[in-house]
């Protein structure tokens, strides 16, 4: 008996190694385990046995036939595994070859620039004013302290509509609207940014240009003073261009503020050593600021002894020139698509 | 202004070298272009020209022998007047000349050149201002000119040059007295008087000479005159301080007029005595009056021109130009002197027709009436001295200008408020004394007297100005405003709209408003009345655009004509109208797309109506419209658009935009556009987002074809879906069109219908008499019939 169990021990163990697939385990399972087979009628022939040899023969068969699971469920393991990278060796791609294409748009990177411009000084809690393209003389010129006959609201310079109305040439115009739309006098913290208008046209100069124009008005004790311009600037400038960048104010002259400066930033070319673009001066001339003229305060409802502010204005598509190394100003308004186009990406932080 | 400094330091002591002037005036507001010396060129000595041959192997070229003192030089030559026994300028071996020119040692077709013979253009000077033998050929030294030394020295032309770019409020640094005041007060130098001293002889000259002056727009005019003079050339100082300042030097007596001008800023005009008659009279121009002015042109004059008169007819036309008849000749003997102060307003305007000049800048930036006296004795005194004038005694004077000193208070609170400084009294102080302004202290207010020549101050903060220019806004240190803590604003709904048409894949744009008044009133049939310039600069941009779709369609035409044909654009921008008497302006979104469209992934499409219309409803839905729009046709036909293909876009029974087809007439690709009026859309208050309960019950599906009559929309058939579907019915989708010859004038069309309930589990039993009923209605309504 002993021996007939070592020879179905043997007889299996050299089945399950010759075992090639799934199929082939699962017969060969209901062949040495199944109901008929060889353990299994030794198993019912127990019987016949004397009671000394029943339970040794008993929980030989018992082992053998664990033994053999074991070694079939292992197989059986062994295959599954094969199969699978067989499937996974199929389904192998080349993962060199490119991804699928999903459109991306664009964003102009002169918005691009305003954008960034007005969440800097909304973090600075200034409101982000609009105002109208289409302005009125008295907006844009009157009521900033340009008296009629001031030879820098000439017919010459500006895109005049009718004699009241013309396209507007700054965006100071914003400053008088917001001043008198502020009845309660309350302090005023504005920037308002867009398209602007001039009658030339040349490699340097667009008919149509975009800027940004900031307003602060307090009460005196309050020292809104050129230092807190100064300061302001200085935040400005180093966001916009970089942080290394020093200002210098010179002083200069507009009618709607006194006093007035330029504001030059170190050449962002050349760092300030001098180069063509800064005329070797190292120096690039930025902003117009100052402190707002007590005439425009007073024409626009304020009181010049107890108000002071200041106020600022930049051209955009400089900044915008700048920032992404744009050679010719003139890409900016020629809206070609593989201009456009290379716009399609966050900005770097 | 350019500036001369040798005139410059007349007045006052300087020693700076011209690069630091120019930037220390730069660092008080006075920006310059350039700052060089009058002549460049390096390495120049005079020789003399001891052998001249020509050169064997060429018809023009000379081979020199030229002594510089040192050593004799060969020296080849092109010009036409090198000849032997004259001295010249020799530029050496290493010598730099203007527009970047070295001398080198060479051979010039086989002969030896060790330097260069110059003309003065080569060295640095402007032709405008040479001789017309300077102008062709190398300049000649006078015989006794010493060779070996620098010919710029020799020819007193050591001279530096700033060429400032002044603010229109600084009229007075349009005069080296200007000037000499404001370097003064930088380098804290007294300025020192300018010599006015002169004799006079015979009759008063108000005996026999009238100024009459009939017109508001001239305060001031005097009249002196200068008997005998020598019409000369001038002294090289007076000539060459002219060039430096870009004025040609003419003769003696022209030059001085000039000199006088950069002197003292304000302009003169001289008259030939002889020609002029015993009066001159100021008046605004007749009309229809005539004059032929110095540079022999007849003008007509207009109402708006003032006008110098002998009393019969117009002679000068004031500040701007003088006429034909009365000017200084060679032959000249008297001179009678205008010395005046015209409008500023009015001498811009005549001065923008015929000539902007060195007077009629000085004219327009305004004059301190002060000066117009020491202009007029300065200018007797040169021709004293350099045209050998007698001068006749008495000077002719009409005055109604108010010369009274502006007297402005001021602390030093004042000032240190609007600087945020903490400036000293004394550090205020010693600025006004610097600018050479008088000052009185009573308690804590300094009035400050201020001299007529600083018009431009006449407040407070104008002497604040001067006091942050003097002591230096660089040592003001900035600071950020201290304000209560506030939370900035901004109106997000651009880019909110931006933002969403990048993610569809389109690329924003930036156009021009201006287009062609031809242009205005297409793809749109709103009425307004367009707005054209008053003065364009070019006819294809007169007019304020209406519509954007212009502006966009030709950002197409560009791409194309590159060959770029796949157009997928967007901008938020403003339309402009008139209607009656309301002007005003709308922000509009534009888009336009032609060629092929990403279509999500991987899925390229040619653009078509329904991609732009799909454009239209993803825009409208993200701005929270969904179902309060419909795509209905134009009331009225649009001519730039297919006519089939294009709709108005509705909400809330307001037309808000239009898309279509561009007319195949007018484009032959298919370019598709969509405006909305942004204003208006977004009049229109959206309802807040807020959860929808999601059902727990399962919806079914159920698909249903139907063959109907092409004719019949789409919309029609879903209104009748929909009422039939009532409650349970939750969405409706077409998921197939299919039309063909077979079927005729009919198409088949299947909707995909979703049923579902919050509040059970649907069964067939009940949702199949749901589609039953919405069969037989689009039966009965359409003609439909199913297909199985």
């Amino acid at each position: 008996m002993k021996e007939k169990i070592a020879e179905i021990q043997k007889i299996a163990k050299e089945k399950i190694a010759e075992i090639q697939n799934l199929q082939e385990a699962q017969e060969l399972k209901v062949k040495l385990l199944g109901k008929k087979s060889e353990l299994s009628n030794l198993l019912k022939g127990l019987g016949t046995l004397s009671p000394e040899e029943r339970p040794k023969i008993g929980s030989l068969v018992n082992e053998v036939r664990k033994e053999i699971e074991e070694k079939l469920n292992e197989k059986e393991e062994f295959l599954k595994g094969k199969v699978l990278a067989q499937k996974l060796e199929k389904e192998k791609l080349d993962i060199t070859l490119p991804g699928t294409k999903i459109k991306r748009g664009s964003k102009h990177p002169i918005n691009r620039v305003i954008e960034d411009i007005q969440d800097l000084f909304v973090s600075m809690g200034y409101d982000v004013v609009d105002g109208p393209e289409l302005e009125t003389d008295e907006f844009c010129f009157e009521r900033l302290n340009l008296a009629k006959g001031h030879p820098a609201r000439d017919m010459q310079d500006s895109f005049y509509i009718t004699n009241e109305y013309l396209l507007r040439t700054q965006t100071s115009s914003v400053q008088a609207r917001t001043m008198i739309a502020n009845k309660d006098k309350s302090p005023i913290r504005m920037i308002c940014t867009g398209k602007t208008y001039r009658r030339e046209d040349d490699a340097t100069h667009s008919h149509q240009f975009n800027q940004v124009e900031g307003l602060v008005i307090d009460r005196k004790e309050l020292n809104v003073s050129l230092a807190d311009l100064k300061g302001t600037l200085e935040v400005f400038v180093r966001k916009m261009i970089g942080a290394n960048s020093e200002l210098r104010f010179r002083p200069s002259y507009f009618p709607f503020t006194e006093p007035s400066y330029e504001v030059d930033v170190t050449c962002f070319k050349c760092g300030g050593k001098g180069c063509a673009l800064c005329k070797k001066t190292g120096w690039i001339e930025l902003l117009g600021a100052g402190m707002v003229h007590p005439n425009v305060l007073k024409m626009n409802g304020y009181d010049p002894d107890k108000y002071a502010g200041f106020a600022f204005g930049t051209g955009i598509d400089r900044l915008a020139m700048f920032r992404y190394g744009i050679t010719d100003m003139r890409y900016l308004y020629t809206n070609d698509v593989r201009f456009l186009s290379q716009f399609d990406r966050k900005d770097e932080e | 202004m350019k500036l001369s400094l040798n005139f410059v330091k007349d007045y006052v002591d300087i020693d700076t070298d011209v690069k630091t002037l120019a930037e220390d005036m730069t660092r008080v507001g006075n920006e310059y272009d350039l700052s060089e010396k009058l002549i460049p060129a390096t390495k120049l000595v005079i020789g003399k020209v001891l052998e001249c041959k020509d050169h064997p192997d060429s018809d023009h070229l000379h081979v020199c022998k030229v002594d510089i003192g040192t050593e004799i030089l060969n020296i080849v030559c092109g010009a036409p007047n090198v000849k032997s026994g004259i001295k010249v300028i020799v530029a050496l071996v290493g010598a730099e000349l203007p527009g970047d020119l070295k001398i080198k040692k060479s051979t010039i077709r086989g002969e030896e050149s060790n330097g260069m013979i110059c003309a003065l253009y080569e060295i640095g000077l402007d032709k405008k201002f040479l001789s017309e033998e300077d102008k062709n050929g190398i300049h000649i030294l006078p015989e006794n000119a010493p060779v070996g030394k620098d010919p710029i020295e020799y020819m007193k032309l050591d001279d530096s040059v700033i060429d400032f770019e002044l603010t229109a409020n600084r009229g007075d640094l349009l005069s080296i007295l200007g000037m000499a005041y404001e370097i003064g007060a930088i380098y804290d130098k007294k300025v020192k008087p300018i010599d006015l001293s002169h004799g006079e002889e015979g009759e008063d000259l108000n005996k026999s000479f009238e100024v009459k002056v009939n017109t508001e727009n001239c305060k001031l005019f005097l009249a002196r005159k200068a008997l005998n003079v020598t019409i000369k050339e001038s002294p090289d100082f007076i000539k060459n301080r002219l060039i430096a300042s870009g004025i040609r030097p003419i003769n003696n007596v022209v030059d001085i007029s000039n000199y006088v001008m950069l002197e003292c800023g304000q302009p003169l005009h001289f008259y030939d005595a002889d020609r002029l008659g015993n009066c001159i009279e100021t008046r605004m121009a007749k009309k229809g009056e005539k004059l032929t002015t110095l540079d022999e042109i007849e003008r007509n004059l207009e109402e708006s021109d003032i006008v110098i008169s002998d009393g019969k007819r117009a002679i000068g036309l004031a500040g701007v130009m003088g006429g034909l008849d009365t000017e200084i000749e060679e032959t000249t003997k008297n001179v009678l002197i205008e010395s005046a102060i015209f409008d500023s307003v009015k001498v811009r305007k005549t001065s923008k027709k015929i000539v902007r000049s060195e007077a009629s800048n000085r004219f327009e930036k305004g004059i301190d009436p002060n000066r117009t006296y020491m202009a007029m004795e300065r200018a007797v005194k040169l021709l004293e001295e350099y045209a050998d004038a007698k001068i006749q005694t008495g000077i002719v004077i009409y005055d109604k200008t108010d010369k009274t000193e502006k007297e402005i208070d001021i602390t030093v609170k004042d000032i240190n408020d609007l600087l945020g400084t903490n400036i000293s009294k004394q550090d205020v102080l010693e600025v006004f004394r610097k600018l050479d302004f008088s000052y009185s202290e009573k308690n804590d207010v300094i009035t400050v007297v201020v001299p007529t020549r600083r018009p431009d101050i006449s407040i407070k903060e104008d002497l604040i100005e001067e006091v942050g220019r003097i002591y230096g806004v660089d040592n003001i240190v900035g600071k950020l405003p201290v304000v209560p803590m506030k939370i900035g604003s901004v109106n997000k709904i651009d880019r909110e709209i931006r933002n969403k048409m990048i993610s569809l894949g389109l690329n924003e744009t930036l156009s021009y408003i201006l287009i062609n008044d031809k242009e205005v009133h297409k793809f749109t049939r709103d009425s307004f009345e367009e707005l054209r310039l008053l003065d364009p600069m070019t006819e294809d941009r007169n007019t304020l655009r209406y519509s954007m779709i212009p502006s966009l369609y030709k950002i197409y035409q560009y791409n194309k004509s590159h060959y770029i044909k796949d157009v997928s654009i967007f901008e938020i921008g403003k339309g402009f109208w008139k209607k009656g008497e309301e002007y005003g302006e709308d922000k509009k979104l534009c888009v336009l797309m032609s060629g092929e469209y990403y279509l999500g992934i991987n899925n390229k499409k040619d653009v078509d109506f329904y991609i732009i219309k799909g454009i239209s409803e993803e825009i409208l839905n993200y701005l929270g419209y969904e179902n309060r729009y419909s795509f209905v046709l134009p009331k009225e036909k649009i001519e730039e658009f297919h006519p089939g293909q294009v709709a108005e876009i509705n909400v809330n029974g307001e037309v808000v935009g239009v898309i279509g087809r561009i007319h195949p007439e007018i484009e032959k690709e298919p370019v598709y556009v969509l405006e909305i009026n942004l204003d208006r859309l977004l009049s229109k208050k959206v309802s807040k987002m807020k959860f929808r309960e999601i059902s727990m019950y399962p919806s079914i599906k159920k698909d249903i074809s139907i063959l109907i009559d092409k004719k019949i929309t789409a919309d029609e058939i879903s209104k009748v879906i929909k009422k039939s579907g009532g409650n349970l019915l939750v969405k409706q989708e077409i998921f197939d069109i299919y039309e063909n010859k077979i079927l005729g004038d009919k198409k088949s069309i299947a909707y995909s219908l979703t049923f579902g309930s919050n509040s059970k589990t649907l069964t067939d039993e009940e949702v199949n008499p749901i589609v039953e009923k919405i069969i037989q209605n689009l039966e009965k309504t359409f003609n439909a019939e199913l297909r199985k």
